[in-house]
């Protein structure tokens, strides 16, 4: 393939893209038409990734939607939608089409430009990070030398348009939502960024598919369980990434108890439904970056076997981590601002340059690939979360359940 | 040289000039507990000021009271507190029953029957009411899940209090004498043991429930994170605003009317009055929103004990309204305060014999409670104005009446 297109910039993404769609432009295409120019054939094999992309990605949050709403409503003895489509399947489906025929409201003082731009923003930027997410080691949209680090990146760009929508909605709660956001998501992409060098330290590269390389031996060669600190990290890592997307127990930006709906209260129709495309692709983004960097990826359970490897495998680990979101979500009350801050600044990013720290050490102590680095890593956790429980019990027994006195 | 360095330090210094922002908060807010405007005076997110505005639920009901005869002023205090209605009932009818036993010439008895219908449903009234605040405080900080427990329990209690009168918010259920007779309910019946029943059934549901609630809720890290501490109302304070019900006893005062001064059949009954105290583990202290809130939680398992009580007895015999030819009551004024779910609730009738009142004044609890919000509110973020407005436990029609 490489031979007949030119070496360009978009070479990549066609390597990467898998074999599939270049095979399928090489040898079903092209032998049809005479005298093809291959640089068309690189222009279609990139139409070809994109379209799929751009079609199968957006049903994530359809199918997300949907489940967080069951979800929801089995925590609280409900049903959930039941009417639409068998067992109510189809419910967000139609919410969406009764979204597209919406008024779109533009507010006359704001900004009109921003206002109309800051959905895109969002979406665009949330979905342009699964380019680089490897659902399995054949689908990849581009599989970038510096992966994470793009990713990284790219997220980063969402918080610009939460604070485009919030400033140019001219209203202020969106105003206190944005700023809130701003706030929220640059702090917590310290601890986040931090909790991801301890991974590339130990792996020495940025490619998301060298990073699940390190991670195929089974599921002891996790980088999760890789050293203490990286399992000290994936929980930082995750805690964060709930900031990053703005959900209980950080849903702040858009506390509906306290400042209605936050940044995009005076959105509707279509523009809405974008953001809210936008937040559950970004949930879903997240926990996929968090299975390919600690959960092994799309690799098996166990060495030598393809269980559990491959997409299904990686599907069912990402799902798993959006289900404790979901869980997470639906049971704990909000945080405060000012707590948000302080767990951010005076416990995670501490602990992220702790973390940095031992990973360093423990590299130059262990080579990566040493079974006693993993089976010394493995106790020092297995003896930690244990004397962490009995630490725990023992504190939450001692606290005896507070009775206001009776007279 | 010099004159380089004149130009030079022209630097214009960046003062960072923060203004303050003022932000309606309501009308329509999800957390206002309903149509209550606050105006805050935003610096930043610390609140330096928050006015309540009140009035969007006034229906004139002392007014409209003195153009009603006295059983017809009943359904309006259902509007008072539509939350804990039959309580608004019984307080209305305790002082228009106390106004009727001055006159000597027309004497009447309430019968036993009544009474313990009465205080059954009023306590049973009282978890509803506190369920409800339980709910929505959860809901105020954020979490979703206990409104919704807090509903499919409080709906178990709203069919109960369907079979004994027909309604599931306005009751209108107590009555000038007694109580109503709409749906007939013979004593000994099997409507009656039916009845009794299916509330014990509840009771028995019940009481584990609120040791969940608690696990799910009150010892939730979080939750105490953002109601320990904040908005310490001290006794002085909660006195001087007069403040009563859970919001006083969470301020550490040791006073409940079914105990301290008791009406109806309260002294019959042995139960507990909750009242808050320093908790260091926990770093609760007396007169925060975490102590309003855990009061409310040891009341419901008190009004628990009391159904269980009347449970136990049985309802005795008999009919279930007094022989009344007609309300009139005697010439004079008289104010009667009850207990209810958010505290004391008067009434103020000032009578001449007619059978309407000359003047109606209510006197709502939750509008005293109101009141200390501008005080509580002082210096603390927007977050916490949610945290203390749901703490008081308000009801808009109630305040606003």
């Amino acid at each position: 393939m490489s031979e007949i297109l030119p070496s360009s910039f978009f070479i990549q993404i066609q390597d990467a893209s898998g074999n599939w769609a270049s095979d399928f432009v090489e040898n079903v295409i092209i032998p049809k038409i005479p005298h093809f120019p291959v640089e068309l054939g690189t222009v279609l094999v990139m139409i070809a990734c994109a379209g799929i992309f751009v079609a199968v990605v957006p049903l994530l949050p359809l199918v997300l939607v949907l489940a967080e709403r069951k979800v929801a409503a089995r925590f609280q003895n409900r049903t959930g939608p039941m009417r639409v489509g068998p067992w109510g399947t189809l419910q967000t489906l139609a919410d969406g089409v009764k979204l597209i025929f919406k008024e779109d409201f533009i507010p006359p003082q704001g900004d009109k430009l921003l206002f109309l731009l800051a959905p895109y923003v969002i979406f665009a930027c949330s979905f342009a990070v699964f380019a680089a997410i490897p659902f399995s080691q054949e689908i990849i949209v581009s599989d970038f030398n510096i992966g994470i680090f793009y990713i990284m990146a790219i997220s980063s760009v969402i918080v610009m348009g939460v604070i485009m929508a919030g400033w140019s909605s001219n209203s202020k709660w969106s105003l206190l939502g944005s700023l809130r956001s701003a706030a929220q998501i640059v702090s917590y992409e310290i601890p986040l960024g931090l909790s991801i060098l301890t991974v590339i330290m130990l792996v020495g590269s940025l490619s998301m598919t060298d990073i699940v390389a390190t991670q195929e031996n089974g599921f002891f060669s996790w980088l999760i369980f890789r050293s203490p600190f990286t399992f000290l990290a994936f929980f930082i890592f995750f805690i964060s990434s709930i900031a990053e997307v703005n959900r209980t127990p950080f849903d702040l930006p858009e506390a509906e108890s306290e400042i209605v709906a936050g940044f995009h209260t005076e959105y509707s129709g279509m523009r809405f439904a974008l953001f809210f495309i936008a937040e559950y692709a970004n949930m879903f983004a997240v926990s996929a970056i968090g299975v390919t960097l600690f959960l092994g990826g799309y690799e098996g359970i166990l060495p030598g076997y393809d269980f559990l490897g491959g997409l299904p495998g990686f599907v069912i680990k990402t799902l798993g981590l959006v289900f404790l979101m979901m869980w997470l979500r639906w049971t704990l009350p909000r945080l405060r601002v000012d707590q948000l801050m302080n767990l951010c600044w005076k416990y995670f990013i501490p602990i992220s340059f702790f973390n940095i720290l031992g990973t360093g050490i423990w590299g130059l102590i262990f080579k990566t690939d040493d079974i006693w680095s993993i089976g010394i890593s493995c106790t020092i956790i297995y003896v930690g979360l244990i004397s962490a429980y009995v630490i725990a019990g023992r504190v939450f027994s001692r606290k005896p359940e507070p009775q206001a006195s009776s007279v | 040289m010099e004159s380089t360095q004149s130009t030079e330090s022209k630097i214009i210094e960046l003062q960072p000039f923060t203004d303050e922002m003022i932000v309606n908060m309501g009308p329509q807010h999800p957390s206002t507990h309903g149509v209550l405007r606050l105006e805050l005076r935003l610096d930043g997110e610390v609140v330096r000021e928050a006015i309540p505005h009140i009035g969007y639920l006034h229906r004139c009901f002392e007014k409209h009271s003195e153009n009603l005869s006295y059983p017809q002023i009943i359904p309006f205090t259902d509007r008072m507190d539509y939350v804990a209605a039959m309580n608004q009932n019984w307080g209305f009818c305790l002082a228009v029953e106390k106004l009727m036993e001055a006159d000597e010439e027309k004497e009447f008895a309430i019968p036993e029957r009544a009474e313990y219908l009465r205080v059954l449903i009023c306590e049973l009234n009282r978890i509803a009411s506190h369920l409800l605040s339980f709910g929505t405080y959860g809901m105020d900080l954020g979490a979703f899940t206990p409104f919704l427990y807090a509903f499919r329990d409080r709906e178990r209690l709203l069919l109960l209090f369907e079979k004994v009168c027909g309604a599931r918010l306005t009751y209108n259920y107590i009555r000038i004498g007694g109580v109503s007779e709409i749906i007939p309910m013979e004593p000994g019946s099997i409507d009656e043991q039916n009845f009794l029943d299916e509330i014990e059934e509840f009771l028995d549901y019940f009481e584990p429930q609120i040791d969940e609630y608690n696990d799910l809720l009150t010892s939730n890290s979080i939750f105490s994170e953002r109601t320990v501490g904040v908005a310490v109302m001290s006794a002085e304070m909660a006195l001087s605003y007069g403040a009563t019900g859970p919001n006083l006893r969470g301020s550490g005062v040791d006073w409940d009317l079914r105990r301290d001064e008791p009406y109806s059949i309260y002294d019959r009954f042995d139960f507990d009055v909750p009242v808050a105290e320093d908790i260091p583990e926990l770093g609760a202290v007396v007169g925060d929103c975490w102590s309003r809130y855990k009061i409310r939680m040891d009341e419901m398992k008190e009004s628990v004990s009391i159904c269980r009580q009347i449970l136990a007895e049985g309802l005795p015999d008999g009919p279930v309204m007094a022989e009344l030819k007609a309300v009139r009551p005697p010439k004079g004024e008289l104010y009667f305060r009850s207990e209810a779910p958010r505290g004391e609730l008067g009434f103020y009738i000032v009578s001449d014999g007619t059978p309407k009142p000359v003047r109606v004044k209510g006197r709502s609890p939750c509008f005293s409670a109101l009141s200390a919000l501008q005080e509580l509110s002082q210096g603390l973020m927007v977050a916490d104005i949610i945290a203390i407005i749901g703490s008081i436990d308000i009801v808009m029609g109630e305040v606003d009446r």
